[in-house]
């Protein structure tokens, strides 16, 4: 099963990659691994999506905490939460797929973000489903160039992760 | 005063009441050397090879309760230094290793003896630091050590850059130290060994099985007033050994692949076991799908939440210190009505009784050829069950831990998760610098010994009087028995051709040498080669070709599906 891990850690050289090594060491999955440091700076917070068994998400969380660097570990999963992802995509523009292209990113809500007379790149957040469902949505061929930054995640209401 | 990084480090050291510290200079750590040279308190032990410098460090701390300490130089210092470093963390050995670094700015120019240490030790420590700015020091040398020695201990790296040995800065040592991030679990929650206790006394056939956590954990007490209390069946892994008395009658030996046929028996049909600080490692329960057929109720105390439901899923966890918990967990039962089933138990213990007359370890005792299970039984009477006894990796291994009794914990020192053939000459060498008037054998094989032998010549420098038992088989014993149960007799590679004269070779070294080739020889000669107090004796023992190690669960297997004699 899927699931969406938030961690706080200590901001210091060195802890993304013990979060990375801890991962290919033991072969677990990394569907994708977003981090950046907090409003505190000597904190990094990181969300990881993965998948495995039950078993498996247990020994992750565990291992997750046995991290030196690692201050505390929440699995969004097991409660209501929000996850949002950021893709940018570049795509062709011209002659009739221009206005096509404009349709389809007020349909998304997505946003032209820069302009050309032959592409526009479109900015689009939401959850991955909502991404995926763009890129099918449009023609295949009139796309130039995809980045997806991994989903990030936060608990709803009054569910805090925080030191 | 203003210190210098180096100064500091020797300061640091000294601060943590570190009497001895084995390494090998080289150029990033000139610096240091020549602090460790201004001074007396922390004494320095020269070693041959890195490698050396990290087990003998590792040693010492198994056979005390201090923290060992390795210092290696950059570089090739530190890549031969972690297959030692590996080996202690398998084992949760508490170390600090002290590795020079080039210069700060030269860090990522490939340098001269460049390495990326904090990279390549990563996943074999419990934690690493790279110090890039010596204000930062001394706290992190404090941190190394807290870190090394609490919770589930292990080996930390300190990765010091040569350029922050000769700055300069004010010297503070904290006395003590909280980390946010850190914060191991001392106490055992109360509920869940109110849990314990009551499984513990439902139970018809309960078995105790505990690991290197009650060694580490300096629980032996304990466990042996809850195996009295209780009246259990106790038997302990490869790393416990030592952790219950192998002479009471309670402990049914060690189990596992090479375990007795009665604690393999009852670890299968218990239908409630107490592990304690012990893993379910893959050598002790064999497949654990087999392991599962058997209904059981399983409390498990370990310090390292980590280790709870990884290979088998348990019932009632118990995180914590395994000495607090054993401690309320005792307490608990002493204030509980009513004691064990004890109909059942006598039953049980009946049933274990049967197993046990299998006498799963007899060998041919009338073999003109030295059996080698005949040498460990006769070293166990020579040093009259309290040698400190390191051991290598394979045969040898095995019928030491099964013929040598334990009584007391951090007597029996060998590598059991990492496996490092090499290991024993060096570990011999820390348990001496750390025991200096205790007896210390080294039980060996002629294949491992040639993996550290360059240490012969350290043990010379520092007069270490190690005694030397070399079961020499002419074979990877291990490696030929696997060949010859699962390979078709295809001995591949596993004869060790062109051995040297290891008498001679112990002469070379300054050593005593000694050879035996009959049975009737071993007692004397080890009875003489003890008398020589001051010396080391290198005691070539030409044993047996064909032994093998018996019972045997065979990979893949359930622990009731031993291969017996």
């Amino acid at each position: 099963m899927r699931h969406i891990i938030s961690v706080l850690l200590e901001n210091e050289a060195g802890a993304l990659s013990r979060v990375a090594g801890l991962f290919s060491a033991r072969g677990y999955n990394i569907e994708s691994l977003t981090v950046a440091p907090t409003e505190d700076e000597t904190l990094s917070r990181m969300t990881i999506v993965t998948s495995g068994s039950d078993e498996i998400i247990e020994q992750i969380n565990k291992q997750l905490n046995k991290l030196v660097d690692v201050v505390k570990v929440v699995d969004l999963s097991e409660g209501e939460h929000i996850e949002r992802e950021l893709m940018l995509v570049k795509v062709r523009a011209v002659g009739k797929d221009r206005e096509e292209m404009k349709r389809m990113a007020d349909i998304f809500r997505g946003r032209i973000i820069d302009v050309t007379d032959k592409d526009y790149t479109v900015e689009l957040t939401g959850p991955g489903s909502k991404l995926d469902a763009f890129l099918k949505a449009i023609d295949q061929s009139a796309i130039l160039e995809t980045v997806r930054t991994g989903a990030s995640g936060i608990g709803r209401g009054d569910r805090i992760l925080k030191v | 005063m203003q210190l210098s990084g180096a100064e500091i480090v020797v300061r640091c050291l000294q601060e943590e009441g570190i009497d001895h510290v084995f390494g090998y200079p080289g150029g990033a750590v000139l610096f240091l050397y020549d602090e460790l040279f201004k001074q007396d308190k922390v004494k320095h032990v020269l070693v041959r090879h890195e490698q050396a410098a990290v087990h003998a460090a590792d040693a010492y701390a198994r056979s005390t309760e201090k923290v060992g300490v390795a210092i290696v130089t950059s570089g090739p210092g530190v890549t031969n230094a972690v297959t030692g470093i590996a080996t202690a963390f398998m084992d949760s050995i508490p170390m600090v290793i002290l590795t020079g670094q080039v210069p700060t700015h030269a860090i990522g120019e490939d340098a001269f003896q460049e390495c990326d240490t904090v990279g390549i030790t990563r996943p074999c420590v419990k934690h690493n630091f790279l110090v890039k700015d010596v204000k930062d020091l001394a706290l992190t040398i404090k941190k190394a050590f807290y870190i090394a020695s609490t919770g589930r201990p292990g080996p930390v790296v300190v990765d010091i850059p040569k350029d922050i040995t000769t700055h300069k800065t004010d010297f503070d040592y904290p006395k003590s130290i909280s980390m946010r991030s850190y914060n191991p679990v001392v106490k055992g929650h109360a509920g869940q060994i109110k849990k314990a206790v009551k499984l513990l006394l439902e139970a018809k056939r309960p078995m105790i099985y505990t690991g290197g956590g009650v060694i580490l954990g300096n629980a032996s007490a304990e466990l042996a007033q809850l195996v009295k209390m209780l009246g259990f069946p106790c038997t302990n892994t490869l790393m416990g050994l030592g952790g219950f008395p192998s002479t009471d009658r309670h402990f049914l030996g060690m189990l596992g692949m090479h375990g007795t046929y009665e604690a393999n028996m009852a670890m299968q049909h218990c239908d409630v076991l107490l592990a304690v600080g012990a893993r379910f490692d893959d050598r002790v329960i064999g497949n654990p799908k087999h392991f599962f057929e058997q209904p059981r109720q399983i409390v498990h105390i370990d310090i390292d939440p980590a280790s709870i439901s990884k290979r088998v899923k348990v019932d009632v966890p118990v995180v914590g210190n395994v000495r607090e918990v054993l401690r309320e967990l005792v307490r608990q039962l002493e204030a509980a009505r009513g004691g064990p089933d004890k109909e059942a138990l006598k039953a049980w213990w009946s049933q274990i009784e049967q197993w046990r007359g299998r006498d799963c370890l007899k060998y041919d005792r009338s073999s003109a050829i030295i059996k080698p299970q005949f040498v460990i039984e006769k070293l166990y009477q020579v040093t009259k069950g309290d040698a400190f006894v390191t051991s290598d990796v394979g045969q040898h291994q095995m019928w030491a831990a099964q013929f040598y009794k334990f009584d007391k914990p951090r007597r029996w020192i060998n590598s059991g998760g990492l496996g490092t053939m090499g290991v024993g000459l060096p570990y011999a060498m820390g348990v001496q610098m750390a025991n200096p008037r205790a007896t210390v054998a080294c039980v060996t094989g002629e294949a491992s010994i040639q993996m550290c032998i360059q240490e012969l010549s350290t043990c010379k420098q520092y007069r270490l009087p190690l005694k030397l038992i070399n079961l020499n088989n002419r074979y990877m014993g291990m490696v030929r028995q696997w060949q010859e149960f699962f390979h078709g007799n295809r001995y591949s590679e596993s004869y060790m051709d062109a051995l040297p004269d290891f008498v001679r070779l112990a002469e070379a070294y300054g050593h005593v040498g000694m050879r035996i080739e009959k049975p009737a020889d071993v007692e004397p000669a080890l009875k003489e080669a003890f008398a020589r107090k001051k010396d080391l004796v290198f005691m070539d023992f030409i044993t047996d070709q064909t032994e093998n190690v018996f019972p045997m669960v065979p990979g893949g297997k359930g622990l009731s599906e031993m291969i017996l004699v």
